[in-house]
């Protein structure tokens, strides 16, 4: 056992004993323990294999960047195992490793360095192309990453938009006292950490540190307008700045995580600092830790990190972690100062550390190495904001150089200081916050600078070792780089894949700039930093996706569908009957007797005022200027490059009165593109558009009958054939149902009437007709019944039969576009269409074989294989017995009698015949006059 | 995420907004050339700096707006009366 007695700042409940699996073996834990934590504390050393060579990995960081320790807990993958807390129960798993984390077979890759070396996956699986799928199956066995689960995880994610004036984002000494100056000056304070508890460094610092952190944890927790996100980590910094936060609430209420989007007035960035491992060979052993790490354990998990260690520092951060470890029984057996000459050449082990051999020669024995050679500021929020990140030689490290509107630094991040000069800081940067937030002024007081600390420039040693640890890249790999010529740090990233790993630089980058300055012989400054950018650390798809509010839309009749059995039809938003059972059956009926069919998803527009004629004259491509009231034409829209936009009947229902109807599917998309023609080009045009398509249900009315039943339930309009012929429009009421409108139009190519009626009766009518016309013959019909209805009619469905790059002249409407009309959206390129004369043509197509149904989407092709046209709709006709379709081809082969060759998915090949129009059914149109 | 000036809503997260794109005047259909018309169906300027752009407040007012937007800062002005 390596847990130590209670130490004064611990965050574990020794209280609260858990247990947890590790790769199936039962292991205890406390609350509070980080799955690393609990497992170190059971004396397990490596937690992972490297990416490459599948080397043992122990702890490095012990916090959430920790390169070494990423688990598969459960279904989850990728889990930072040094930032989890334990849950009883939970069953963690080393991921990657195969067959077992103690022995892997593909540490084998070490044996095969030359495959695997700088550049390998450019290099080794180009040639033969026709082996690459073996190399990719073999490949896929060796790739990192844990188990992705076969089912949806069961987690829940949502998103969460505030508006704080200041937020602080870093909880430590310097964070707090700002997010407590911001306050005290009435500004409303959002402070977020990545921790459980805030306190930043001050966790694992001395007596002092930890009565300072009491203190100020108390004044958080009393100050009225600042609210605090634990576990939680800001991933980016965004346009207009918005910053993106990830707060974790795993085994806390329902949530598992949640994405924060703010927009403060003002944003602190007080992140600390990170520390930096040192380039060594051996560096990557199980064994070898940061400084921080280090006191981590000791003081947050009381977890002694080795028996025997030696430490390599640079600052005095590492002869206070050599005096922690001292306390907590760890025999340090030798402090090598880098300040006074002191080096080493490497760390000697296999499977862990062994010993450390230093620069004056000496081996020393150990199981522990510890470096604090250094501190990356994390400047990545600055730099997303538009600021910019410079090195400081003398500091040697990258500090903010300039600040981006709207965003100030404090703590670590702007500069080193004593404990009291951090938290005058953090209070200065507050209060000047506070006071730009909320207008007071320009500004608060001056800020005293805080400078950076002189340190050494420490990064490598003489021999090489590990620089990206979630890559599995050397000083080695990036000295080979620019041996072959990539000389700029972006290229030597991408090519070596460098700081693209999991840690994303925040641990590596300084290092490969280093490593890559010094084989360059250029300085740092000059060799520059690679670009930051969003998310700062790893983040679920399901805190982005957060959840589903898309809405479901139903007609009033919705409930009556489900109730009599039909099949449900998704469309778009809506929800719609498919059919009752058998669709031949209901098309059967339907040309018979009578139908009625659901079409309340029509798009529906109410259009107003005296300019209501010039604007469909633009919209659509055929005339309107002559429509009288109650007369209904039928219109086509394009856009302005001539591809078919939308179709259907529009109509006059009063002087200055007209309702357009649109597609099902295009519904929403024309009232903002009539919109948009209105407010964008003809702002002067007296025009009011009012969307109705939920304002009325529509049911259409079809069948031989439907007149019969309709005279039955109409009441304020003469149904006669000569009153109310075909293409016309009738206001009026319906089963007692007033404010219908009643329109006299055939989409399936029967003596139809299609009813609009307020919403709210939309059942009641919906009933009434079928409890009236029950003597009739009278049955509901689906989506997929009027489908077939209006194929054997030959109308076309926009999006169906025509597709993105259907013009006009092709979809079979040389009918309806009005060439010499002075304008209307899409003219100029229907000109020249039809001068080309080039186009495919829609037409109707008849297999040979009455049984034969090819699928939509079959291509049609000619001499052995040219592709010249396709399927787009096709059904077994139930009128006609037998298989008809609408296709696109070459207009050299749409002649009427024409047999061309369709191709089956299997590969099969049947004869189709053109027809002389799309109609298959009563193509004189004799049945929808009568 | 932008934050885009609505003069009707105030500003307002470009999620509730639809692009439509930048704006290019429709040339006269009667007398346009095929280049000049393919060029204000197809060609945009695409500048690293100002850019006059439609934007649908679609989860808002229903307004189109004219915006400018600096591609480079993510700055953006509402041009009002610009759109019409």
């Amino acid at each position: 056992m390596m847990r130590l007695e209670p130490q004064p700042g611990e965050v574990i409940d020794r209280g609260r004993p858990l247990t947890f699996t590790w790769n199936g073996r039962t292991y205890p834990a406390y609350a509070g323990d980080t799955i690393a934590s609990a497992l170190a504390a059971a004396g397990e050393r490596v937690f992972s294999r490297s990416l490459k060579y599948h080397r043992p990995r122990g702890l490095l960081t012990a916090d959430a960047h920790d390169p070494g320790c990423i688990l598969q807990v459960g279904d989850e993958p990728n889990v930072p195992g040094a930032a989890r807390r334990v849950s009883d129960g939970m069953a963690v798993a080393a991921q990657g490793a195969w067959p077992s984390l103690r022995f892997d077979v593909k540490a084998l890759n070490r044996l095969a360095g030359p495959v695997l070396s700088t550049g390998f996956y450019y290099k080794t699986f180009i040639r033969p192309r026709r082996l690459w799928p073996l190399y990719e199956r073999v490949l896929r066995r060796f790739s990192p990453g844990g188990r992705v689960p076969a089912a949806p995880p069961d987690g829940r994610y949502e998103h969460r938009y505030v508006h704080p004036d200041v937020l602080v984002t870093g909880g430590g000494p310097a964070g707090m006292a700002a997010a407590l100056a911001a306050a005290d000056l009435g500004a409303r304070v959002l402070l977020i950490d990545d921790q459980p508890e805030l306190g930043g460094h001050l966790r694992w610092g001395g007596p002092d540190d930890l009565a300072a952190l009491t203190e100020l944890r108390g004044a958080v927790a009393e100050a009225g307008n600042i609210e605090v996100l634990a576990d939680s980590v800001v991933t980016g910094r965004y346009e207009g700045g918005l910053v993106a936060a990830v707060q974790r609430l795993h085994g806390s209420g329902s949530l598992t995580e949640r994405l924060v989007k703010a927009r403060p007035a003002q944003l602190i960035v007080a992140p600390g600092l990170i520390e930096r491992p040192y380039v060594v060979a051996g560096n990557d052993l199980p064994g070898v830790m940061l400084s921080t790490a280090v006191r981590r354990l000791i003081k947050l998990y009381a977890v002694k990190p080795g028996d025997r260690a030696v430490v390599f520092t640079a600052n005095d951060d590492g002869l206070a972690a050599a005096a922690d470890l001292e306390r907590a029984g760890v025999d340090v057996r030798r402090i090598v100062d880098a300040r006074e000459g002191g080096g080493i050449i490497r760390v000697r082990g296999r499977g862990g550390v062994r010993a450390v051999e230093c620069a004056d020669g000496r081996v020393v024995r150990c199981d522990l190495f510890v470096t604090a050679v250094g501190w990356t500021a994390p400047t990545a929020l600055v730099t997303m904001a538009g600021g910019r990140a410079a090195y400081q030689a003398g500091a040697a490290r990258f500090v903010p150089a300039e600040l981006p509107e709207g965003v100030l630094v404090t703590g670590g991040l702007a500069g080193d200081g004593t404990l009291d000069e951090l938290v005058a800081h953090g209070r200065a940067t507050g209060q000047d916050a506070a006071l730009r937030a909320t207008g007071a002024s320009g500004g608060g007081a001056p800020i005293s600078s805080l400078e950076p600390a002189a340190h050494p420039q420490l990064f490598a040693g003489r021999t090489d070792g590990v620089v990206d640890f979630a890559e599995d890249v050397s000083s080695k790999d990036l000295k080979a780089a620019v041996a072959e010529g990539y000389d700029s740090i972006e290229l030597v990233k991408r090519y070596t894949t460098a700081t693209m790993g999991a840690t994303q630089g925040k641990l590596e980058a300084v290092n490969a700039i280093a490593v890559v300055a010094a084989a360059t012989g250029r300085s740092i400054a000059e060799t520059g930093t690679t670009t930051a950018r969003p998310p700062y650390i790893p983040i679920s798809l399901g805190a982005l996706a957060g959840r589903n509010y898309q809405p479901v839309r139903r007609s009033p009749m919705h409930d009556w569908h489900v109730e009599h059995g039909a099949a449900p039809l998704v469309a778009g938003q809506w929800i719609r009957p498919d059919h009752y059972g058998d669709p031949a059956a209901e098309v059967r009926n339907v040309r018979q007797h009578v139908g009625i069919v659901d079409v309340t998803p029509l798009g529906k527009f109410e259009l107003r005022g005296p300019d209501v004629p010039d604007l469909l004259e633009l919209l659509y491509v055929n005339r309107w200027r002559k429509l009288a009231v109650g007369q209904v034409r039928y219109g086509a829209m394009c856009t302005d490059d001539g591809v078919v936009l939308d179709d259907g009947v529009s109509g006059r229902l009063g002087e200055q009165r007209y309702l357009l109807t649109a597609t099902s599917s295009g519904a929403t998309g024309i009232g903002e593109w009539i919109e948009r023609w209105l407010q964008t080009e003809h702002p002067d045009w007296r025009v009011h558009m009012i969307p109705m398509t939920d304002a009325y249900a529509s049911i259409n009315v079809a069948g031989p009958r439907s007149r019969e039943l309709m005279e039955r339930l109409v009441s304020g309009i003469d149904m006669s054939n000569e009153a109310f012929p075909y293409m016309r429009v009738r206001l009026g009421t319906v089963a007692g149902v007033p404010d219908c409108v009643v329109w006299r139009i055939g989409f399936t190519g029967e003596l139809s009437y299609e009813l609009h009626v307020p919403s709210g009766h939309g059942l009641t009518v919906w009933q009434a007709l079928l409890s009236t016309g029950a003597d009739l013959g009278v049955r509901p019909f689906g989506v997929e019944a009027q489908r077939i209805l209006r194929l054997e009619k030959g109308h076309l469905i926009v999006g169906q039969d025509t597709d993105g790059l259907t013009q006009g002249f092709s979809a079979g409407l040389d009918w309806a576009i009005k060439m010499d009309k002075d304008d209307f959206i899409g003219k100029p390129e229907l000109a020249w269409q039809r001068v080309r004369d080039s186009h495919l043509m829609l037409v109707g197509l008849q297999p040979v074989d009455r049984r034969t149904v090819p699928p939509e989407g079959c291509q049609i092709v000619e001499d052995g294989g040219r592709i010249v046209g396709r399927v787009t709709s096709s059904r077994f006709s139930p009128t006609l017995e037998r298989a008809i379709g609408l296709g696109f081809v070459a207009p050299h082969l749409s002649e009427p009698g024409t047999v061309v060759t369709v191709v089956l998915p299997d590969g099969g090949r049947v004869p189709a015949k053109i027809t002389p129009q799309l109609a298959h059914v009563d193509p004189e149109g004799t049945r929808l006059r009568v | 995420m932008l934050l885009l000036p609505c003069p009707h809503c105030g500003p307002r997260d470009a999620a509730e907004f639809g692009y439509v794109g930048e704006r290019v005047a429709r040339p006269d259909p009667n007398a346009a050339t095929p280049q000049h018309w393919r060029s204000y169906l197809y060609l945009r300027r695409n500048p690293a700096g100002w850019t006059d752009e439609l934007w649908l407040h679609r989860a808002g007012c229903g307004r189109y707006l004219a915006i400018s937007r600096n591609t480079v800062t993510g700055e953006c002005r509402s041009t009002p009366g610009e759109a019409g």
